[in-house]
């Protein structure tokens, strides 16, 4: 169903020959219900991987699929988180995460029941008649959000949706979306350049390299997650602490540093 | 950044400048540099506006000819929003009518509306179908325009938020890019609402029946420029008038959308 593949992909801005390799031979797949958090510099190309997932843009070789069927264009089966949520400033909430359920036709009694689910979920109940641009950064992602979980799609794409958000309130968003993700699981592609919210989020972590942009290493979490029993701590600062979680984050760090110095070498 | 001039010091310097061309307007007037039949006083044309309110002049009063005049434009303007807006809103959506319709859109656009005229009478005759044409055809283009540049600058994150979300193209047009582009749509009909109204009173010096611009024509005709006159003065505060309107729409609009405090 959510497995996304991606299968020797290149992807080149401009002419083949003398165009922008943006992307070198990217070979990934994500498991059905798996989260995958992609870190890497700005400018390395996760931010094109998920926008080729979401169909968005197309590779130049390869293959990228979902569910085995290769992408051919944008879709409610792909839900996509923007950095910059990319709300309607003129619908209210409500109608944002309405219109994605009125394109599947989905019944006025249904798409009531499932729009108050979701608000619900979201402490987003009392903010149902508001415009976007009456919402905190914070609470326009959460918006966002729900407008991508209310259609209850096979793959999840979150390009740096906390990226836009204050220190305090994107912890806020960190643990709500463990929580959600938990509870609701999903095929979640996560990219970031935070590397403490890609492990404190994601069940791998794929490091990305910069130009061309090459998965350089996947780092299993779940494995020391599950075995630590990170999901026990309700707090952020509680995880972070913990040395598994230190020994993966500093490896992480590493991994990237080492290329920085090899650009500069 | 330039400082801005508070109301009461732009409502002044309005006044002054209003009152220096008032001026100097009577002075050429009674001068006797030139006959008065030429270039009326404003108080000789500020009469003659007074009497034309009450006193019919080639059919009707003032108010009547206006009144016939804004009938005219207002179909004309509608048409010219209710065509063109769709028009330039679909065109900004669909690549492929965008190539048929712009070479043809950007050489028509360039006729003037008066330039029209023989075959808005001949097609449509000089009762209201001819002067509505007119005005049309000065109408027509920014809305057009307008629509088709509020489409195409629609926030391209909010495209592929739509698009991700299955939206189809009907949909994308009316709940994304229309509104949009309000900002930009009000624009245009504000502009269109002035080309509309200028090309009315062309239209009316040689077709119609009624109208401020038939009612010019006929003071021409008498040799009553004072009548002519009072008639530009009319032009030019329903002209006001319209244009001040929009604003105000464009305003409430703006304030609505949570775009301004």
């Amino acid at each position: 169903m959510g497995v996304i593949e991606f299968k020797n992909v290149n992807k080149v801005f401009g002419p083949r020959a003398t165009g922008f390799r943006a992307l070198d031979d990217i070979n990934l797949e994500i498991r059905d219900k798996e989260f995958v958090a992609i870190v890497g510099p700005s400018g390395c190309g996760k931010t094109t991987c998920l926008r080729m997932v979401a169909g968005f843009e197309d590779a130049t070789d390869g293959v990228v699929s979902v569910g085995g069927t290769p992408i051919k264009r944008p879709g409610p089966d792909r839900a996509v988180v923007f950095q910059q949520f990319a709300l309607f400033p003129w619908k209210s909430v409500y109608d944002n995460i309405d219109l994605g359920l009125r394109n599947l036709n989905v019944s006025r009694a249904d798409r009531e029941a499932r729009i108050d689910a979701i608000l619900d979920l979201m402490n987003l109940k009392q903010y149902a008649k508001h415009f976007p641009h009456q919402l905190s950064g914070g609470m326009q992602q959460r918006v966002a959000i729900a407008r991508a979980y209310v259609l209850d799609p096979d793959v999840l794409l979150m390009d740096e949706p906390f990226g836009a958000l204050d220190a305090q309130t994107r912890v806020v968003m960190q643990e709500e979306l463990v929580r959600l993700a938990r509870k609701n699981p999903r095929t979640v592609l996560f990219i970031t350049h935070a590397v403490e919210e890609a492990v404190y989020l994601a069940d791998r972590v794929a490091i990305m390299t910069r130009a061309p942009g090459r998965i350089k290493e996947v780092l299993d979490v779940a494995t020391i997650r599950n075995a630590e029993n990170w999901d026990s701590y309700d707090k952020i600062e509680d995880v972070m602490d913990l040395e598994s979680f230190v020994h993966l984050r500093t490896h992480i760090w590493r991994s990237l540093r080492e290329e920085k110095a090899a650009q500069h070498a | 950044m330039q400082k801005q001039i508070p109301l009461w010091q732009s409502v002044t310097l309005g006044f002054l400048g209003l009152a220096s061309f008032l001026g100097l307007w009577h002075g050429l007037a009674i001068s006797n540099l030139v006959p008065s039949v030429f270039l009326p006083s404003p108080l000789e044309v500020y009469d003659r506006f007074t009497t034309l309110l009450e006193r019919r002049f080639a059919g009707a009063t003032l108010p009547g000819h206006l009144a016939a005049s804004f009938q005219r434009f207002a179909y004309g303007f509608l048409l010219a929003a209710v065509i063109g807006i769709p028009l330039g809103l679909l065109m900004g959506w669909y690549q492929i009518l965008d190539e048929i319709v712009s070479p043809l859109f950007d050489a028509l656009r360039f006729i003037a509306p008066i330039a029209w005229v023989p075959f808005a009478a001949l097609w449509f005759g000089t009762g209201i179908g001819g002067p509505i044409m007119i005005i049309f055809a000065g109408a027509f283009p920014p809305c057009v325009i307008n629509a088709y540049r509020g489409a195409k600058f629609v926030d391209p994150r909010l495209i592929e938020a739509a698009n991700m979300l299955g939206t189809p193209s009907h949909r994308v047009i009316r709940e994304i890019l229309l509104p949009s582009s309000v900002p930009s749509i009000i624009s245009g009909l504000r502009v269109s609402a002035g080309l509309g109204w200028q090309s009315l009173v062309g239209a009316e010096l040689i077709v119609a029946s009624a109208g401020v611009g038939y009612m010019m024509v006929q003071g021409q005709a008498n040799v009553s420029t004072t009548t002519v006159m009072a008639g530009m003065v009319a032009i030019g505060l329903v002209g006001l008038a319209l244009d001040s309107a929009l604003r105000l729409a464009e305003r409430i609009i703006q304030r609505r959308r949570g775009l301004d405090n």
